[in-house]
């Protein structure tokens, strides 16, 4: 029997009872459609974390005030409240660690600012001019924060998009105009792009005055609340890392690094732990949809048994007039195999259709690949094959006599 | 040719034992046409399942042109019955919802016919078995009895096989579509010269044969030729 003969007598066999081949079709269409919508959105979710992660800046070590944790970790003194890293650390670490490209000395806190009658309260940053290097930032209008600005500790403020917007109505001009923070006025002198995002450490919504300035007006010490350091390449992240961790723990006279007064954060282990949380919950996704295709693939068997008994006389007539037990397998087989292929097109149609939707609707970045289809196919395939070689067994086994006998 | 000799079948049903052929002998002559006659649960169907190599024997020999066929295993059996044979059974003869014919050229599909040459059978066996061309396109269930016995004498010819086989053909039909049915036997055998064995117990239906068979309880009580 020639492969195009099975073939047409599975088609012609499925079509002969529309309504039980698509409803059977119709399990695994939901399978592999949500394994595919479910691999794309987990694939989008990383995408997005992972761009999030890296729009805060490349090759960046974080060094932030407080204990590492650890043996003796103080609980009471919170991370980032603890005044123990200044602007002479930024400075050393700048002079004395190998392959570092900026440092950013940050000073942070939230106030409340006034303009013209319009109030908000946002986070004010004081920064140097490597800042906007460091921390992947850009200026819109306007210029930035200078070394000159710091020198001469100019009262001087550059905007987020969307502070500007609260305080001066959206997309007006805020050049030149004076706000108030803690009682102290400052000018607008620059804009900065919009970055997206949202939450506590939202870029757009933020006030950035040199960090001179910050220190003398707004908390009156020379401490900072994070230090941000750029690493020349990825590749010697780790030994910034570590040299600028010795270096510090020399400059605060520490001997035991458990006892560390503050703490340091790699981009890359950000980003690797984020990546490991979201590989865990799109497998996880993944295998949610993957019952819905086992079960799927029960519905396909359930059918081929019923369809087998059925079909009984049938079986012994095409025996009678000289079918094989081997050609009725293979007819049963690929009316199985038809019904999944079938449902594996429709479902990757769809999956893509759905992660095409919650792309479109801006729920997240979600992308197809072409292995999660090729995945979905042969997973479906296999289906047909698991759940139908069963029946298909059973079909070919029968007795023709008895099967002509069959009432 | 067939050449049976002291064919025995004994069915087994757990404990019980029924020996349903008690050791049958006859030759059959390529171009006969002979009706196996007996009341019911004689064993004609038993003998006609064995003569079409769709069951063995439990003893005995059966010979299709000098072939032993008692021996063989389900594979060949199922060329057997590919090659050189065709079925006609009583009821249950075609695929449902399909056209005519497909089904006549269900056979040429497990002989691996091309697709050209298995129409052109089918319709040529069609035309023999005396249906008219305007129900080729018919699906199987708008046909009636006497129509559907026509396709599948078609589908039994289509292969040309050295033997038709007819399990009560005509058992389904009123005495008038019957004579049709047995009219295209009658025709087959005398004018194709095919070899045909219908199991009937009607003595009007094994009018039409030239030699008739009869059977009761296993054995052959009468063999008489015309
Ligand atoms: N598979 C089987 N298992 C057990 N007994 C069987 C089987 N097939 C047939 N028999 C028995 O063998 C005997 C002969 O059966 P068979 O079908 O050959 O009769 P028949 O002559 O064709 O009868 P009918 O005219 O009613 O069709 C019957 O008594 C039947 O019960
Ligand atoms: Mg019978």
């Amino acid at each position: 029997m020639k492969i195009s003969d099975i073939l047409e007598e599975t088609y012609t066999a499925l079509i002969s009872n529309k309504a039980r081949t698509s409803l059977t079709v119709l399990g695994i269409v939901i399978g592999i459609a949500s394994v595919i919508a479910m691999i794309s959105i987990g694939a989008g979710a990383q995408g997005t974390i992972e761009s999030s992660i890296q729009s805060i800046g490349s090759n960046l070590i974080t060094v932030t005030p407080g204990n590492q944790g650890g043996i003796g970790a103080q609980v009471s003194s919170g991370r980032g409240s603890a005044r123990t890293l200044t602007e002479e650390d930024a400075l050393a670490i700048l002079e004395q660690v190998d392959n570092v490209k900026y440092v950013s000395p940050e000073l942070s806190g939230r106030y409340q600012v006034i303009a013209k009658g319009a109030n908000t309260n946002t986070s004010v940053t004081g920064v140097n001019e490597s800042y906007t290097t460091v921390r992947n930032i850009k200026v819109a209008e306007g210029e930035f924060i200078s070394t000159q600005h710091l020198r001469n500790y100019s009262r001087v403020a550059v905007l987020g998009p969307t502070t500007r917007d609260d305080l001066f109505g959206e997309n007006t001009y805020a050049i030149g105009q004076n706000i108030r923070i803690n009682n102290t006025q400052f000018k607008v002198i620059g804009i900065t792009e919009s970055k997206g995002g949202s939450g506590f450490t939202n870029p757009d919504d933020a006030i950035y005055i040199p960090l001179s300035s910050a220190q003398r007006f707004l908390t009156g010490s020379t401490h900072v609340s994070s230090i941000g350091v750029q690493a020349s390449d990825a590749e010697s992240m780790t030994q910034v890392q570590n040299d600028l961790t010795l270096l510090l723990l020399n400059r605060h006279k520490i001997s035991d690094p458990e006892l560390a007064d503050f703490s340091t954060l790699n981009q890359a282990d950000i980003l690797a732990t984020a990546s490991s949380i979201t590989d865990t919950f799109t497998i996880f996704l993944g295998s949610v949809a993957g019952i819905s295709l086992v079960v799927g693939g029960i519905g396909i068997m359930n059918m081929m048994l019923t369809t087998v008994t059925e079909r009984t006389r049938e079986i012994g007539l095409r025996k009678a007039i000289g079918a094989k037990a081997k050609d009725i397998n293979l007819q049963f087989l690929a009316e199985a195999v038809m019904l999944t292929f079938a449902g594996g097109v429709i479902g990757v149609i769809l999956g893509w259709a759905i992660s095409f939707g919650v792309t479109y609707f801006d729920i997240l970045q979600t992308k197809v690949t072409i292995q999660s289809v090729l995945l979905a196919f042969s997973i479906s395939t296999a289906i047909g094959i698991i759940f139908g070689y069963y029946p298909a067994q059973r079909a070919s086994k029968l007795n023709p006599i008895e099967a002509l006998r069959y009432e | 040719m067939i050449e049976v000799k002291n064919i025995t079948k004994i069915y087994r049903t757990g404990e019980i034992e029924f020996t349903a052929l008690k050791g049958v002998s006859f030759c059959i002559n390529d171009g006969e046409y002979v009706a196996i006659m007996g009341p019911s649960g004689s064993g004609k169907s038993t003998l006609m399942h064995i003569l079409g190599a769709l069951d063995i024997p439990t003893s005995g020999t059966y010979f299709l042109d000098n072939k032993d066929v008692s021996k063989l295993s389900d594979n060949e059996l199922a060329d057997i019955r590919r090659d050189e044979i065709g079925f006609v059974f009583q009821s249950f003869n075609l695929l449902p919802r399909t056209t005519v014919l497909r089904n006549v050229m269900l056979p040429l599909i497990y002989s691996g016919v091309n697709k050209e040459n298995r129409e052109k059978k089918a319709r040529e066996a069609l035309l023999a078995s005396g249906l008219n061309e305007e129900h080729f396109t018919h699906k199987s269930n708008e046909l009636s009895g006497g129509q559907i016995q026509r396709v599948a004498i078609a589908r039994a010819l289509v292969n040309d096989p050295k033997l038709i086989l007819a399990d009560e053909p005509t058992g389904n039909l009123d005495s008038k579509t019957g004579e049709i049915v047995l009219d295209t036997f009658q025709k087959l055998n005398k004018e194709l010269g095919r070899t045909i064995i219908l199991i009937t117990h009607e003595p009007e239906v094994a009018k039409h044969a030239d030699r008739i068979i009869r059977i009761r309880d296993g054995l052959i009580v009468e063999d008489k030729k015309k």
